[in-house]
């Protein structure tokens, strides 16, 4: 420990190069808020910090012609104090706002979200739903990869040991489309979600569900994307019996373990709650973006 | 000492208004230092190793490897302190027992709880000490383990003391147990009583280990010089009983340790035990440097005293017009790893609220694997009553009369004779229930789906031994020593008004000062509501003290007559009608000249006050029940109390919100969480759930005044009732919202949505 | 072992430091520079206590190390009050007796700021809201909110 290592690169191939020196237990450093409670309890032993957040392309964001290309690093409070991207994606946003505290948001960043691969993640399924890719860099150059593919288990991601997560890009949202994310938690704040549920969609002309996109979280190994749920919806206006599909849809795809957060069965009948009352919120939004 | 302390009806000038506590700017600044805060120079960081088992004999600790580490200065184990016979004291409102507060602090024979300090090092360095700990080997012969107190009563079960035999039963029971204690009381003819009932409800209750969450982790510092003569900065309810604690464990004399009540971050009882206190002074004897020894937020949860878990079952028996005709319980307390839970507590205020011709209470306590329970805030109380007040309120829905009338109909009252001895006094419960009844909040409309809730509480308040020294500068401002620490409720606070109340003088003449223990004759603990009460006592004892001795200097330097001279607005002046002339003088004046006319002027107290005055308070709470989902949302929530008087009102309403904020996170989220491994699974406060600001609403104080005959001010404690109604009001509040009554705490979602799908699919 | 050696501001006033890569921000502001009035209730981002501000955001400084500090403006409770004067939100937790034990409260100092500055007519629920990451045993957070608004209506001169 006393040993420990910390750089702080000013540049992609500068972090690149140090992840790839090999023979060296590096771990990337953006907020820290869950590195640190690791390294604290011993769960965590790096020899090397990367600290990315002096990284331009880590801690940017932009517009590409509607599309949103966030970085890996930028802090929560920073996407929440964005002025379009809560408008643009309010379902991502509601996920960003539950990850902890105005304090631990004001460290915590999607990229760390993603990585740590809690599969209670609050910023995750939100990033599904609205079908977002993954820049990736890495010694071989860079690759993108869905969202939905990167986390892949507890603490484990698709990531190599050598390559970075640079940012995310959220796709150009067609008119009349809305997201939303809602969580489970015992306490009003600060706790981690026993279950999430993000919906994403947009409606036709008519004002029916044309598409659909539905995520779970903290109910299998990884955040899910539930294909079966969003079939629920799409074609339907997003009321009484499609919400009701679309719910035993959610609870049937769940595969959640008990722990001290929620039993399975709770979970379970939980998950196809959450997912309706989102629904419902993000038809709402959907009929508002026009 | 001076006159009668007996209640005086009379206008007041400064106590019952709202004046800035004199400590204050240092809190909002940074500046007050807490035991964390302190440092001093070469001292060395202490830690501790604790077992990973949850019940385990010890083979053998073998620490060379740790001691050969550089940086390491110092380990000790349970070859550093001798053994210790069985012997009791009081510590804060429970009791202990030396034989076993030896080997909580450093286990012994076997480890008995995952969290049980097993060695402690001392180091140069945070890191070393941790890295030390790694190499310590311990060989452990793991045990079967035993968590749940129904289990752990059973003949069979993994036994944690082969030498404990059931005490309070007779004949000597011939096999040990994990029944420590059985304890009883009975008035009239239980069986006759419930004969007499129209209606008999029986229920049975589980609660879960609570912890009292003080947001500053316990903390210490211990420097041991040459010639074996000790400081001990600690964060600590009582500087007496911990220095009486330590010198007992390291069989020292009490007046070789001098102990500084450093400012405390919250006790609720859990700060009234030695935790790594011996430790840090043994191993600074060992070192001959300071040690300071910090526990981090696992250590508090895994190894510091929750309150305890239990088991209770509660059988009344009432008329059909709702006087109660019976009222039984059975109380099965966790103890954790040694023996001394509240349940004898517990047992005298479950239905003591109530003038009751037939009672039988019966309590166990029962060691466990878990952390030995500490007192927390009405120890025992909240428990018991969890059950008696939500069948009291199944009792008065079963007959349809209003829950506030079935109370008042039933309720204790000056004479009634309690079930565990004796009468009460002049108390205070008929007229907050009134109160309650008559207040907005009760008659308010209620949206459907959503529910009220009452429940009422009870709680003895204590007094006991002590001591307050009062000092008049030469400039006349006043010094009050007070050997009562200052936990959080603005005693300081309450304190300068009193003396500046009996005095005569302006508040911001009179200076309070925790002083430490060799500074002052023995005080208890500030437990037990007393702090203001005993604290005030003294004080206002002290006050007139100095006033007797001001008015016999006046008399002095005037040369008149003693009985010439009365004290009034902070003059000796002549006394009415007592046909003597003289030239009044200011404290100050006379305290200016005190040097030549007798020497510096004093007031002392030393007293083992008499005479507390009961508490009763009455809540009531609206939920919402999310269907769905099972959570729980308090809408509003109502605190009336009869607190005898405010000294200071805004501390009163602060010891009411905040009780009920306790109860509130007792009743819906906070539990223990242990594996099937015996060990602790949410030690932190990200899954050990405390209610955060946004998951409570206001909380509307109301502040009832019934003095205590037995005080000057008719000052009652106030600071723990609040924290026994809120577990049955919310119960009765989810019962009133969708008829399902819940019996097991915390009645968390899982639970309440369980409870009411059970409901459902009985077609209830 | 290397330590790293650190300059920054804390409350407006030069430092310097060294650290090792572990030691958290509050570890090194209570030990290394002996600022003790931020507070450790937990360690991991839980309770609030040992809220700072770096380059005015708010965060828990047991949740960044000592050596991410380099040239970053601090904000301790130390620097809260002007000089001689108390800020407002002192005064009103005084006035109010938002606090009891007092061991939450630079953490919650420090936190109301921050809300006040980036809101300054916060409602009741966004007080509480705000204030979710910050604990307190003692008050049941009545007295802390109504502080906290009577503060806020003064310095909007309302």
């Amino acid at each position: 420990m006393s040993e420990m290592r910390y750089e702080a690169p000013r540049t992609l191939e500068a972090a690149l190069a140090l992840l790839a020196a090999g023979n060296v237990k590096a771990k990337i450093l953006a907020g820290g808020t869950d590195l640190l409670i690791q390294m604290r309890a011993g769960r965590a032993e790096p020899e090397l910090l990367v600290d990315v957040k002096g990284i331009p392309e880590l801690t940017s964001i932009s517009e590409e012609g509607g599309a949103y290309r966030v970085g890996a690093a930028v802090p929560c409070m920073q996407l929440i104090e964005h002025p379009r991207l809560a408008m643009t994606w309010p379902g991502v946003i509601d996920g960003v706002k539950l990850i902890g505290s105005i304090q631990v948001k004001g460290r915590a960043t999607m990229g760390g979200n993603l990585c740590n691969a809690s599969p209670a993640a609050d910023s995750v399924p939100g990033l599904i739903a609205a079908n977002a890719r993954a820049s990736i860099a890495g010694p071989r150059g860079r690759r993108e990869v869905a969202v939905a593919e990167l986390a892949v288990g507890p603490g484990r991601t698709a990531l190599a040991p050598e390559e970075i997560l640079v940012s995310f890009l959220l796709p150009r949202r067609p008119p009349r489309s809305g997201d939303a994310y809602l969580r489970f938690t015992p306490r009003t704040e600060m706790d981690i979600a026993v279950v999430g549920a993000a919906v994403n969609l947009t409606l036709d002309a008519q004002g029916a569900c044309s598409e659909a996109r539905v995520s779970l979280g903290a109910v299998a190994e990884r955040a899910l994307l539930v294909p079966e749920a969003a079939a629920a919806l799409v074609g339907s206006r997003v009321e009484g019996a499609a919400l009701e599909r679309l719910a035993a849809a959610a609870s049937a795809a769940c595969r959640p373990i008990d722990d001290k957060r929620g039993t399975r069965e709770f979970r379970i009948k939980v998950a196809g709650v959450m997912a309706r009352r989102a629904a419902a919120i993000a038809l709402e939004r959907a009929r508002r973006a026009g | 000492m001076s006159a009668s302390t007996k209640y005086e009806d009379k206008p007041l000038r400064i106590v019952g208004t709202r004046p800035l506590r004199p400590d204050g700017v240092d809190k909002v600044t940074g500046r007050a230092r807490y035991a964390a805060d302190y440092n001093l120079p070469g001292q060395l960081i202490g830690k501790v190793l604790r077992s990973p088992h949850a019940h385990a004999r010890i083979r053998s600790i073998d620490v060379s490897a740790a001691l050969a580490l550089p940086g390491v200065k110092a380990v000790v184990t349970r070859d550093d302190f001798p053994d210790m016979p069985v012997e009791y004291a009081a510590a804060g409102e429970l009791t202990i027992n030396y034989r076993d507060v030896t080997r909580n602090m450093m286990a012994r024979e076997k480890v008995l709880y995952d969290g049980h300090p097993v060695a402690a090092v001392a180091a140069t360095s945070e890191s070393a000490a941790r890295a030390a700990l790694k190499l310590i080997k311990v060989d452990y012969e793991v045990l079967p383990h035993v968590i749940d107190v129904r289990e752990a009563m059973q003949p069979g079960a993994p036994l944690l003391h082969e030498e404990q035999y059931t005490a309070g039963v007779s004949p000597r029971p011939g096999q040990p147990s994990n029944i420590a204690k059985r304890i009883e009381f009975k008035l009239g003819d239980i069986e006759a009583g419930f004969r007499a009932a129209d209606l008999v409800i029986e229920r049975e209750f589980n609660t879960k280990p609570v912890h009292q969450g003080y947001i500053e982790p316990q903390a210490c510092l211990a420097s041991c010089t040459e010639d074996g003569q000790v400081e001990l900065w600690t964060s600590t309810q009582g500087a007496f009983t911990y220095r009486e604690q330590c010198a007992r464990v390291l069989q020292m004399d009490v007046s070789r340790i001098r102990v500084t009540p450093t400012e405390i971050g919250g006790g609720f009882g859990g700060k009234n035990n030695i935790y790594s206190e011996p430790l840090a002074i043994a191993l600074s004897r060992k070192t001959h440097r300071p040690v300071k020894m910090v526990m981090t937020r696992e250590e508090v949860f895994r190894a510091t005293g929750p309150t305890s878990g239990a088991n209770i079952r509660i059988k009344m028996g009432c008329t059909r017009n709702g006087r109660i005709t019976a009222a039984q319980a059975v109380l099965n307390f966790q103890s954790g790893a040694f023996p001394g839970s509240s349940v004898p507590m517990a047992a005298m205020c479950t239905f003591t609220r109530y003038d009751l011709e037939n009672v039988h209470v019966v309590g166990h306590d029962v060691t466990v694997n878990r952390p030995k329970v500490a007192a927390y805030r009405a120890p025992g109380a909240p428990i018991s009553v969890f059950g008696a007040e939500s069948v009291i309120d199944e009792m008065a829905k079963k007959l349809g009369i209003d829950p506030i009338d079935f109370r008042l109909k039933n309720a204790a009252t000056q004479g009634t004779q309690t079930y565990y001895g004796p009468k009460l006094g002049v108390i205070g419960y008929i007229e907050t229930l009134e109160r309650a009844k008559a207040h907005p909040h009760y008659s308010a409309p209620l949206a459907p789906g959503r529910g009220r809730g009452v429940s009422s509480g009870f709680w003895f308040n204590i007094g006991n031994e002590t001591c307050s020294t009062l000092n008049i500068g030469e400039d006349g401002s006043v010094t009050l020593l007070m050997g009562t620490v200052d936990v959080a409720g603005g005693s300081r606070a309450a304190m300068a008004m009193m003396v500046a109340e009996e005095l005569g003088i302006p508040m911001d003449k009179v200076k309070p000062v925790v002083a430490d223990p060799s500074a002052l004759g023995f005080n208890f603990v500030t437990a037990g509501s007393r702090g203001t009460f005993a604290g005030g006592m003294a004080a206002v004892v002290a006050a007139r003290d100095a006033v007797e001795k001001l008015r016999r200097r006046a008399a002095k330097i005037r040369e008149v007559p003693l009985e010439a001279v009365a004290w009034k607005d902070g003059r000796a002046q002549p006394a009415e009608g007592c046909g003597v002339q003289f030239a009044p003088m200011t404290l100050a004046e006379i305290a200016k000249v005190a040097g030549k006319t007798g020497g510096s002027i004093a007031g002392h107290a030393e007293i083992n006050v008499q005479g507390a005055g009961p508490g009763f308070g009455v809540h009531i709470v609206d939920v919402d029940v999310d269907r769905e989902t099972g959570l729980v949302k308090i809408l509003r929530y109502t605190v009336l109390q009869d607190v005898g008087k405010a000294v200071h009102p805004a501390y009163v309403e602060g010891q009411l919100q905040g009780g009920a904020v306790q109860g509130i996170g007792w009743a819906l989220n906070e539990e223990y969480v242990y594996g099937a491994d015996g060990v602790l699974q949410n030690p932190g406060f990200l899954d050990y759930r405390v209610p955060v600001a946004s998951d409570v609403p206001s909380i509307d104080t109301v502040i009832v005044e019934v003095p205590n005959p037995n005080h000057p001010y008719g000052v009652r404690g106030c600071g723990e009732v609040p924290i026994i109604p809120p577990m049955s009001a919310i119960a009765n509040a989810i019962e009133s919202a969708t008829g399902v009554r819940l019996c097991d705490q915390p009645m968390s979602p899982p639970r309440v949505l369980q409870a009411i799908g059970k409901a459902a699919g009985a077609g209830n | 072992m290397a330590r790293h050696h650190v300059t920054a501001t804390v409350n407006g006033e030069a430092v310097e430091f060294l650290c090792e890569t572990q030691q958290t921000l509050l570890e090194v502001l209570r030990d290394e520079l002996r600022l003790t009035g931020t507070k450790e209730g937990c360690g991991t981002g839980d309770c609030g206590a040992c809220s700072v501000t770096v380059d005015g955001r708010l965060l828990c400084s047991c949740l960044m190390l000592g050596v991410e500090a380099q040239g970053k403006a601090i904000r301790t409770i130390e620097g809260m009050a002007g000089g001689e004067k108390l800020h407002p939100l002192q005064r009103k937790f005084l006035e109010h007796a938002a606090l009891q034990c007092g061991v939450c409260t630079p953490g919650i100092l420090i936190a109301a700021r921050s809300l006040l500055e980036s809101n300054p007519d916060p409602s009741e629920a966004e007080v509480r809201y705000w204030l979710a990451g910050n604990l307190c045993r003692c008050t049941g957070y009545q007295k802390i909110v109504e502080a906290v608004l009577d503060a806020a209506r003064e310095m909007r001169g309302a």
